[in-house]
């Protein structure tokens, strides 16, 4: 699936201080029974975002209307739980195309990166530090810069780096995925075969 | 000589290459598919004009959409049945052997791949599911994989893998009475936490392991991705090719022989090095339940619901947001509480032998009235299985049904949700806010103490009846 290419994002960010955010919470069950990609993004959080009768929650981060950007920022142990990939593309459907927290789930992690999303590790400390400078002032901007793995607070000017594998951030960079690179490589699973 | 692990072993024998600075390409001997995760990977084939590269390595069943009553009926939601039937359709265009809705091989896909003998030693298995985990039992590599590394397994029968870190986790002693092996999952769990076995692949070792079940083996592994790990595996032993010997797609002839010579290799050396250890020991486990919204929020059934003081920030945040959801309050005893609903089954506990145990434990007795329980065996053999053990008579006897087999209230996806708020003893793996159905209250626990709370209407130590 062919994505935006990334380079780097200067953007206010979402703030969701809430651990052990699970896959169920992402995209709930029962809207998985789609057959094509398309249309996540409206059900991303969903039983977060709104009660029973459709209406949204008004303390939700994503529906207050002083909250915007393309990064969204989690407590820790983002993304545990199921392999659905459907969390990741409801979070690109919606608009994101960073997460920030400081643990991710490793199954999580892969199907960002297979899809564009950038997901940053950064210590609880900083991740704290984030979620101070969004209270504080919820346009506050920040930078991601993949080419030179750096993240800053803009307004104070404070970054970290952050790590990525060689071979996906040259992915994620390219807009390339890995199907491609791997059905490049018929002869040589042919000769594994034997 | 480099010394190695079970898990290396296997991996570094299924490595077709090394990416420069990027991860493995692996290679994959056995795909699972199901209805939820594939269709977008098939279509995305077909985009690319690429097709199926060894169709006979991919086995589908359609399983977390289905109903479990009259399932000879067609499936009344309609998105559910187009899902369906898009596998359906996808497995007939590319050559792929799909087992439908009430055919003698559908169940759970986790529970027919051993059931068949298709998950067999020394392999590398994945499925577009997180318990594919549950396969490691064999002393198999097998972990979950995402929708993109669907269409690349379809498209290549391989996968880019960085290689995980290794944990050791072992458990000695013996067992104490009541205590199952989906106690022993969600005890380590509430040890290590839901993130502490993240970047790991975990090896099950010790001898309360040894003395599991294949059963129960797989309840273990399966529960392995609930501590954040890539999956978890316990090396093959004469449990495991009893287990497997004679099954249909097992070796057999001189093909047996070689095989079984090579896994009984497959065994980590004895100075292995592990990224990470942990020891247990059997005898702190008791009957284990659990009281939030996790599953690392698991405690000895006996105890009382942790309080918060050690948390700070949003850890205690979490906690209480937790508490809230499920009605409890710190301090409150487990034992006694009401419940409403009990749900036996899954890819964690759906096979013969959890039903035998909780049969074992109802017969004679009476589900409580306030209780509606949901029996799901995993799979059409394992329905059968239990019809000709004559378990269904006594279940009957009991006031309890037997459905037919599906993921059902595992997650809610299809017709068997738990009404909102109400509580559910369920034998499945996820606790989540809203798994079982929106506003949904889980509790997990095995087979015997979803038994006792059947009966009793309330929760309790299932050691009180044996
Ligand atoms: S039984 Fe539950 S955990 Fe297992 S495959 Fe089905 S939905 Fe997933």
């Amino acid at each position: 699936m062919a994505y935006d290419k990334f380079t780097t994002l200067t953007s206010p960010a979402v703030p969701l201080p809430i651990e052990n955010v699970d896959t169920d919470q992402i995209i709930p069950a029962r809207f998985l029974k789609a057959v094509e990609r398309k249309g996540f993004g409206d059900n991303l959080f969903r039983d977060w975002r709104y009660d029973k009768s459709n209406q949204p929650i008004a303390d939700f981060p994503l529906n207050q209307a002083k909250y915007s950007g393309k990064i969204l920022v989690g407590g820790k142990n983002f993304g545990s739980g199921s392999s659905r990939e459907h969390a990741a593309w409801a979070i690109y459907d919606y608009g994101f195309r960073v997460v920030v927290s400081s643990f991710f789930a490793d199954i999580f992690q892969g199907n960002a990166l297979n899809n564009g999303i950038l997901p940053v590790v950064v210590s609880p400390e900083f991740l704290e530090k984030i979620f101070m400078a969004i209270e504080a002032d919820q346009n506050t901007l920040f930078e991601v810069d993949l080419e030179n793995q750096k993240f800053t607070i803009c307004g104070t000017g404070e970054s970290v780096g952050f790590s990525i594998n060689p071979y996906k951030k040259h992915c994620l960079t390219n807009g390339l995925d890995d199907i491609d690179y791997l059905i490049s490589m018929k002869e040589e699973i042919a000769a594994f075969e034997k | 000589m480099e010394t190695k692990t079970l898990f290396d072993k296997i991996w570094d024998a299924h490595v077709v290459k090394e990416v420069e600075g990027g991860p493995s390409v692996l290679y994959i001997d056995q795909h699972l598919i199901h209805e939820v995760t594939s269709p977008v990977a098939f279509l995305g084939l077909e985009k690319r004009g690429a097709k199926v590269l060894r169709p006979e390595k991919t086995v589908a069943t359609p399983d977390h959409n289905v109903p479990t009553i009259n399932q000879h009926l067609s499936i009344k939601d309609e998105l559910s049945r187009n899902q369906v039937e898009m596998l359906k359709k996808n497995c007939a265009t590319h050559g792929i052997v799909y087992h439908g809705l009430g055919s003698e091989g559908h169940g759970v896909v986790h529970i027919i791949g051993p059931e068949m003998g298709i998950t067999q030693p020394g392999m590398t298995i994945v499925c577009g599911d997180s318990h594919t985990s549950t396969h490691g039992a064999f002393g198999a590599i097998a972990f979950g994989i995402g929708t993109s590394e669907v269409e690349m397994v379809l498209a290549s029968q391989c996968i880019m893998q960085p290689k995980p870190r290794k944990m050791l986790i072992a458990v000695n002693g013996k067992l104490n009475k009541g205590v199952t092996a989906k106690d022993i999952a969600l005890y380590v769990i509430a040890q290590i936490s839901t993130s502490g076995g993240t970047g790991h692949f975990i090896e099950f070792a010790g001898s309360a392991i040894e003395s599991l079940t294949m059963e129960g083996r797989m309840t273990l592994c399966n529960m392995s991705i609930e501590c954040g790990a890539r999956g978890g595996m316990i090396a093959p032993d004469q449990t495991t090719f009893d287990y497997v010997k004679g099954r249909q797609f097992a070796p057999k002839g001189e093909d047996w022989v070689k095989k079984l010579a090579y896994w009984k290799t497959l065994k980590s050396d004895a100075d292995a090095v592990f990224d990470t250890v942990y020891e247990f020991d059997a005898a702190n486990i008791e009957p284990m339940i659990t009281f939030g919204t996790n599953p690392g929020m698991g405690i000895g059934i006996s105890q009382n619901v942790p309080d918060s003081n050690k948390l700070t920030g949003s850890d205690k945040l979490t906690y209480e947001k937790s508490l809230k959801y499920m009605g409890y309050t710190e301090g409150d005893k487990m034992v006694g509480k009401k419940i409403d609903y009990v749900f036996v089954g899954s890819c964690t506990n759906g096979r013969i032998e959890d039903f035998r145990s909780f049969t074992a434990f109802v017969k004679g007795k009476k589900k409580a009235n306030n209780v509606t329980a949901w029996i799901v065996p995993g799979s059409r053999a394992v329905e059968k299985q239990i019809i000709a053990e004559g378990l269904v008579e006594i279940l009957n006897a009991a006031g309890f049904e037997l459905r037919q087999p599906g993921c059902s209230a595992c997650l809610a996806m299809n017709d068997d949700k738990i009404p909102e708020g109400k509580y559910s003893v369920s034998t499945s793996n996820r606790n989540f806010e809203g798994r079982q159905g929106p506003g949904a209250r889980t509790l997990l626990a095995s087979p015997l103490t979803a038994a006792a709370a059947a009966v009793t209407g309330k929760i309790t130590d299932p050691r009180e009846f044996l």
